[in-house]
């Protein structure tokens, strides 16, 4: 039987984790269907037909399922169930909400934030923020499954699978979307950029991070925080990165001001090239930087950022 | 309305866990246990809405050995009415815990169910969401503020591009995300009276619950190490490094 991918996306563009989820999902053997479940968004479903190794699009459309509400995506899922040996979807703030429904519905354990795929049915799994691997073998049956995406290399997007429309009909009114606040930024998403430049407790406040994005816009890198400066309120909620808040694996990442506690290192540690700027010697991000420079970040950053406009940057 | 809080025991958060040589798991043995800080938000949550007369009881309920009692005595220190304990050996799935939680509800008809998003220990982000999805509930995951209006509740959720404001039918889901508030420290005399507050002692059997856990633990291992690097003396350096030796600008 067939593996289902549950696409992440937001009605006009697919997202990147949706073409890592499925990297996942081939790895199991089985063939490999895309449901792409919004409103208006036949755009992402042609675009989820493009993924190698993607056999069919299931294409639900309809005002039901525009903010993905969990209630809504268990139903649907579940009623796609019989055809369906295994259910991937991406450990995103979406997948976690609605992912655990569908394995309840099903009277089956939820495999979390998977890191490989040792076998089709034996995964390796982060617990303890990382601090340690689980390496679990799932039951015979069906299996529900979410990815931590930044452990799966994107498929290629060579490929043509048919688009099928399915109705399932939604019942509706347990809860309704009243508003959605995002960050606005021109910057790349934090989950899918290549550098990542973070600043912690050390910046002090909302406004140096002003500094810190600067030299973002030069190195064309996502923002991000750690927990401290997000308590601190310094930016919202949405730049954090940790076990609790993003877990990121750029080519680079820059930690300014961080000193690396535990929770953060686990949203980061799988980083090609970290670099961490911190005035404290003895702070825990320097062992685990490739590169660090013991210096006060406010003599640092605008150095670097000279440094940059000299070479052209 | 009742307010019902589950609570987990896990490692406390400040000590770094310790994979065992046989690599069948982390070392429990000797550590310090705490109450998952999830559950501590939890808790606050369920206090003050109880503070604002918004509810009449705050339930905890933990799941699990004898000693998870002390976790219950802690969310009563802190100001829960009273506790019920379900005496457990050995791991509890999620799915496990979400089937007891369920019929725990059945019993005392909570207007809000309100758990941590995750447990520090597994990681796994399951419960509350299965257990939405076992009573048909509705759900508002890693809450950032709660509101409690007329037969409903309006939450405002920390999600991947920003928060999100959903409004929800009760009986109703929350769980708690980090910023939701900042749990209270126990006070002594509350600590005293929480000894005499009652705490109802139950098995999984009693809800036609079985525990065994369904999916197979083949073996825990450290993650892979990441050594230190250099230290650079000076930003041109640094950049120098990146650009010529690293090649990632």
């Amino acid at each position: 039987m067939a593996s289902l991918v549950i696409a992440e996306h937001d009605n006009k563009s697919l997202k990147d984790a949706t073409a890592k989820t499925v990297a996942a999902a081939t790895q199991l053997g089985a063939p490999v269907h895309v449901l792409v479940a919004g409103r208006d968004c036949a755009d992402v479903a042609n675009a989820a037909a493009r993924l190698s190794g993607v056999e069919k699009v299931l294409l639900a459309d309809s005002p039901a399922y525009e903010t993905m509400l969990a209630e809504a995506m268990e139903q649907l899922i579940v009623g796609l169930a019989p055809n369906y040996e295994a259910f991937l979807a991406p450990a995103t703030s979406n997948g976690k909400n609605y992912m655990p429904r569908v394995a309840a519905k099903l009277d089956v354990p939820q495999i979390s934030e998977i890191l490989a795929v040792e076998s089709p049915d034996v995964f390796r799994r982060p617990i303890y923020a990382g601090n340690a691997i689980e390496t679990v073998q799932a039951p015979a049956g069906k299996k529900v499954i979410t990815v931590r995406t930044t452990a799966f290399k994107p498929v290629d997007d060579i490929g043509s699978a048919p688009v099928e429309r399915v109705e399932l009909s939604a019942e509706q009114g347990l809860s309704r979307f009243v508003s959605e606040e995002l960050s606005k930024s021109e910057r790349p998403e934090l989950t899918s950029a290549r550098i990542i430049i973070s600043g912690g407790r050390g910046l002090q406040s909302g406004e140096n991070f002003h500094l810190l994005e600067k030299i973002a816009d030069k190195l064309h890198a996502a923002l991000g925080a750690s927990r401290a400066a997000v308590d601190a309120g310094f930016v919202p909620n949405d730049y954090q990165v940790g076990q609790t808040g993003k877990v990121v694996a750029p080519d680079l990442y820059i930690a300014v001001g961080i000193s690396g506690a535990i929770q953060h290192l686990a949203g980061m540690k799988d980083s090609k090239v970290i670099v961490a700027i911190n005035k404290d010697e003895e702070a825990p991000i320097f062992q685990i930087a490739d590169y660090g420079l013991v210096s006060d970040l406010f003599k640092a950053i605008p150095e670097i950022e000279q440094e940059l406009t000299r070479l052209g940057y | 309305m009742k307010i019902l809080v589950p609570v987990k025991r896990v490692i406390d958060f400040n000590v770094k866990p310790r994979v065992k040589a046989d690599q069948t798991g982390v070392d429990l043995a000797n550590v310090k246990m705490a109450m998952n800080p999830f559950d501590e938000i939890a808790v606050e949550e369920g206090l003050r809405l109880k503070e604002k007369g918004n509810a009449t009881e705050v339930i905890a309920v933990s799941i699990g050995p004898q000693a998870v009692q002390e976790t219950i005595r802690t969310a009563l220190a802190m100001g829960a009415d009273r506790g019920i304990l379900v005496k457990a050996e050995g791991p509890v799935e999620p799915l496990a815990v979400a089937k007891i939680l369920k019929g725990i509800c059945d019993e005392e008809q909570p207007g809000l169910v309100i758990l941590g998003k995750q447990a520090i220990d597994d990681d796994s982000n399951q419960t509350g969401q299965m257990l939405a999805a076992l009573l048909g509930w509705p759900q508002a995951t890693f809450a950032h503020r709660l509101e409690l209006g007329d037969g409903s509740a309006r939450v405002e959720r920390e999600i991947d591009g920003g928060l999100q404001t959903l409004e929800v039918k009760l009986p109703a889901i929350v769980t708690t995300d980090l910023r939701l508030n900042e749990p209270r420290y126990a006070s002594l005399p509350n600590i005293m009276k929480a000894k005499k507050k009652p705490i109802a002692e139950k098995t999984p059997a009693d809800y036609g619950v079985d525990t065994a856990p369904r999916l197979k633990v083949l073996k825990v291992t450290e993650p892979p190490k990441r050594l230190a690097g250099v230290k650079v003396k000076t930003a041109a350096e640094l950049i120098d490094k990146l650009k010529n030796e690293a090649g990632v600008i």
